[in-house]
């Protein structure tokens, strides 16, 4: 499908308010991480920043509002199966929450230089 | 026989076959990282200690590499541009201004690993930098197919511009596609690693 110039040009001038909202998006990132919060508020605000500019690199780069919907679909299925893959571990662990640690051979003597 | 789809779009599903394959191929790469980055959180929650990236990795340098990256990724859409625009001038400077732009990530990115090495830091010295390698060096291998891509089409690949110019549009705009995931991914190990 062909776009006439003008309509290329104003895609140009989106493509660099994007481009430019992304580097003030980096230095947020950065700054974020200067707040004095808890490791858990610090992780979702680095993500939620990460995700806002991933949004913006899919949607107007990779032109993803205006893809096909067989191309959504796909993506989809991939959103998916990628959350399923971030989730196994966190169901691992959940296993053993709350259970006592076992370490092996804990019970051993230390082993001081002496005995080398 | 000539392969149907190249230029003009299946009616059944509107794509063409570069469309088609390019996002396949990018679904098998979320698939890729995801299992690395799934990796990294169980390492992590499973970790009797972690440290903050900023104290084991320089925060200025990895915003520097994310700033090189996104600008890539902005020259790299204006190639594409410029190809809509019948400019193969413009679309050969932007290209090679992204092509310039990956070599920077890469020296950086390479500086940053001297740094480690020449302290010893390696990544056997501990899971997190175990974790940092692999990832970090899975991108850059990235990094390394897009600039080979990259420079096909700047250098014998554009040949093509004068035998079917909508085809060599379709090859940029994959290539484009697999350069806007790279950078991505980026956006994502820069906090992951550098910040958290």
């Amino acid at each position: 499908m062909s776009e006439s110039p003008e309509h290329v040009r104003e895609h140009i001038r989106l493509y660099m308010k994007i481009g430019g909202a992304l580097l003030v998006l980096t230095v947020v990132t950065v700054a974020a991480s200067y707040l004095q919060v808890g490791v858990a508020v610090g992780i979702v605000i680095a993500l939620l920043i990460a995700s806002t500019k991933g949004s913006l690199v899919a949607s107007y780069f990779m032109h993803l509002t205006g893809e096909r919907k067989s191309i959504h679909a796909a993506l989809l299925l991939t959103a998916f199966c990628f959350l399923v893959l971030l989730f196994i571990p966190i169901l691992g662990h959940s296993d053993t929450t709350g259970e006592p640690m076992i370490v092996p051979n804990a019970d051993a003597p230390a082993v001081t230089e002496a005995a080398h | 026989m000539e392969i149907p789809y190249i230029v003009d779009e299946r009616p059944d599903t509107g794509l063409t076959n570069v469309k088609l394959g390019i996002w396949l191929f990018l679904a098998s790469e979320v698939m890729l990282f995801g299992g690395l980055f799934s990796t990294y959180i169980l390492l992590r929650i499973n970790a009797v200690e972690w440290p903050q990236g900023s104290d084991v990795l320089s925060v200025p340098i990895g915003a520097f590499n994310t700033v090189v990256l996104i600008s890539s990724s902005v020259t790299m859409v204006l190639s594409y541009a410029a190809l809509k625009l019948d400019d193969l001038a413009g679309f050969k400077k932007y290209i090679g201004l992204t092509i310039g732009l990956s070599l920077l990530f890469l020296c950086v990115k390479g500086f940053e690993y001297y740094e480690h090495l020449a302290f010893g830091e390696v990544p056997a010295t501990s899971t997190f930098l175990a974790i940092y390698f692999t990832l970090t060096g899975l991108h850059g291998l990235h990094i390394i197919g897009g600039v080979v891509v990259n420079g096909y089409f700047l250098g014998p690949g554009s040949a093509m511009w004068k035998t079917n110019k909508q085809q060599f549009i379709n090859r940029i705009e994959a290539s484009g596609l697999y350069w806007h995931f790279v950078d991505l991914v980026w956006i994502f190990l820069f906090p992951v690693l550098y910040l958290l």
